[in-house]
């Protein structure tokens, strides 16, 4: 079935784009994460070009997490007080995020800071969740394992912060600067890699926020929600690279495959879900190294004037 | 098409008197479509360049030509970057050069290879050829680096289907019909597009004719294109809209089974 991509000004193969969403789905119905670190490089791969596939990517992962911010909302699994304080962050990091991707493109090193981004986060937390899920799983099979509780702390850093609130869901007395200083980084780096950040959302507020870990997957998914929207609006004022045909075939993937994703976490234990996620990511950090590190197939790259 | 191209040529024939006072030959080039639409289902086109190469005085021309012909899309300023290794590590855009005329598509198709068809000083003049087009290129002035570039340019269009060669792409039967066929990947951009056909003989350029073929979207995807470029606000509410909407849809009908 070839579909003719208005904006990214090319044919592809249709059902390939809407696997691939479907796949995208899969994961973030799996674990809470947007998809978008899997969508933009393997569209980018399909021939589309970078800045297409980031702002398609960022409109995909608005349809794939609102499902899931439907169904943890009606669990009381969102922390909207706390989600709020990120979203604003979000916003602000969103427009920094612009301004750097503007500028980035300009002096032409946008492709090589996306790339090393990708594996530096990819490779840090896919290394620290490998890790952590091989540990647990370790002594799940062993027996009583060490109490995860232990991790329920906040990061000295953040109880140093003034101006405490309360975050009832959450169970936090912290100062807001905390997230919204986390909703900054997350935004930012939505709008440069086209990801929702879940990734590294989801980490972030269980060992340095110190959320209640039954919150956390429903509160960043609130946040993936209105961060991706905005990008796709700032994508749409600014980069004009919004395809609503390439992204309209990837929601219809990945909204389907969004609602397996969750039947399926239903079923299989957490400690394997999250080995699975770790070794994705750091297979896709490792495929991303290998590609700065060896000669490119295209040495070359064309930039309108 | 061959019964319109011989009605042409009897045409030409009978009108042939007025125009006894040119010897050099006379070329009527066509397109086999002159109008191409970006839209859904598009995966490329083939197009069949054909005309014929007539002598004003009737008849068949004299002598042998070579004919080659050339279509280019609308030409586009660029600035191309160059990735060099960085500190022995990564690979990074390092240098980088402005051509301020690329054609955005360009395919040659001639009945021999040009190099035995025309010199070198005639094939830059006339742009027959990768090797010899005019992408005036600004900003560095050493002629190696500026060669790799183009070279690198060049290769970079190549294996994206947009630029193309056939070396021996034009049939020419009897030496009055001619025909080539170039194929349009999917990835052209609008415009128009200019088919410039040469009959050549001994090295000159005797004579030439154009023909253009317009690329263009149409409806829906000439829809999206422009409410994209000139409604942002509107544009992305849209797709904001339609995300939500679908993923707030899947949600309902999977709660339903």
């Amino acid at each position: 079935m070839d579909v003719y991509l208005p904006i990214a000004n090319l044919s592809v193969n249709g059902l390939w784009i809407v696997l691939l969403g479907a796949l995208t789905g899969i994961l973030s119905g799996l674990f809470g994460v947007g998809g978008g670190f899997l969508t933009t490089p393997l569209l980018i791969f399909f021939g589309i070009q970078p800045t297409v596939a980031a702002a398609s990517a960022a409109t995909q992962v608005t349809g794939a997490s609102v499902s899931g911010v439907i169904a943890h909302g009606r669990n009381k699994g969102v922390d909207y007080h706390l989600g709020g304080v990120i979203v604003a962050g979000g916003m602000l990091g969103a427009l920094l995020g612009a301004g750097l991707f503007n500028l980035l493109r300009a002096i032409g090193q946008i492709d090589t800071v996306i790339n090393i981004l990708y594996v530096l986060l990819l490779g840090t937390i896919g290394a620290l969740m490998l890790r952590e899920a091989l540990q647990s799983l370790g002594y799940v099979s062993v027996g009583s394992g060490k109490p995860r509780a232990a991790k329920r702390r906040h990061h000295p850093l953040i109880a140093a912060m003034p101006y405490r609130w309360r975050f009832y869901r959450s169970g936090l007395y912290i100062s807001p600067i905390a997230p919204l200083l986390l909703g900054i980084v997350v935004g930012t780096l939505t709008m440069l890699m086209g990801v929702g950040g879940g990734f590294i959302m989801v980490p972030a507020m269980l060992y340095i926020l110190g959320m209640s870990a039954k919150v956390v997957v429903g509160t960043s998914l609130f946040n993936i929600l209105f961060i991706t929207m905005l990008v796709t609006m700032v994508h749409a004022f600014t980069t004009r690279a919004v395809d609503i045909v390439l992204a309209g075939l990837l929601l219809l993937g990945s909204v389907i495959g969004a609602q397996f994703g969750t039947k399926i976490a239903q079923l299989v234990k957490p400690e394997f879900l999250r080995l699975i996620l770790a070794s994705i990511v750091v297979a896709i950090a490792l495929r991303m190294l290998w590609g700065l590190g060896v000669r490119p197939d295209e040495v070359y790259t064309v930039v309108p004037l | 098409m061959i019964r319109a191209l011989l009605a042409l040529l009897l045409t030409m024939m009978l009108a042939s008197p007025a125009m006894a006072q040119t010897r050099d030959p006379i070329l009527v080039p066509d397109i086999s479509e002159h109008e191409i639409v970006l839209r859904q289902g598009f995966t490329g086109a083939d197009l069949l360049l054909f005309g014929a190469i007539l002598d004003p005085r009737g008849g068949r021309a004299q002598g042998q030509y070579d004919v080659v012909v050339v279509l280019k899309g609308p030409s586009e300023q660029i600035r191309l970057r160059e990735k060099e290794r960085w500190l022995g590590l990564i690979w990074v855009n390092a240098e980088s050069s402005d051509f301020r005329s690329v054609p955005s598509y360009y395919a040659l198709a001639s009945s021999r290879p040009i190099d035995d068809i025309v010199d070198e000083r005639t094939a830059l003049i006339f742009e027959l050829g990768l090797d010899y087009l005019q992408l005036s290129p600004s900003g560095s002035i050493d002629p190696n680096e500026q060669a790799r570039f183009t070279a690198g340019l060049v290769d970079l269009r190549q294996r994206q289907g947009l630029f193309a060669e056939y070396e021996t792409g034009v049939q020419v039967s009897e030496g009055v019909l001619y025909r080539a066929r170039l194929p349009i990947p999917s990835n052209v951009i609008a415009g128009r597009y200019v088919a410039e056909t040469f009959a050549i003989a001994d090295g000159r350029v005797i004579t030439s004719a154009t023909s253009e073929v317009q690329v263009f979207k149409e409806g829906f995807e000439r829809r999206v294109e422009e409410e994209a470029n000139n409604n942002a606000l509107l544009y992305g509410l849209l797709a904001v809209g339609l995300s939500v909407l679908m993923g707030w849809a899947a949600g309902r009908l999977f709660a339903l089974v």
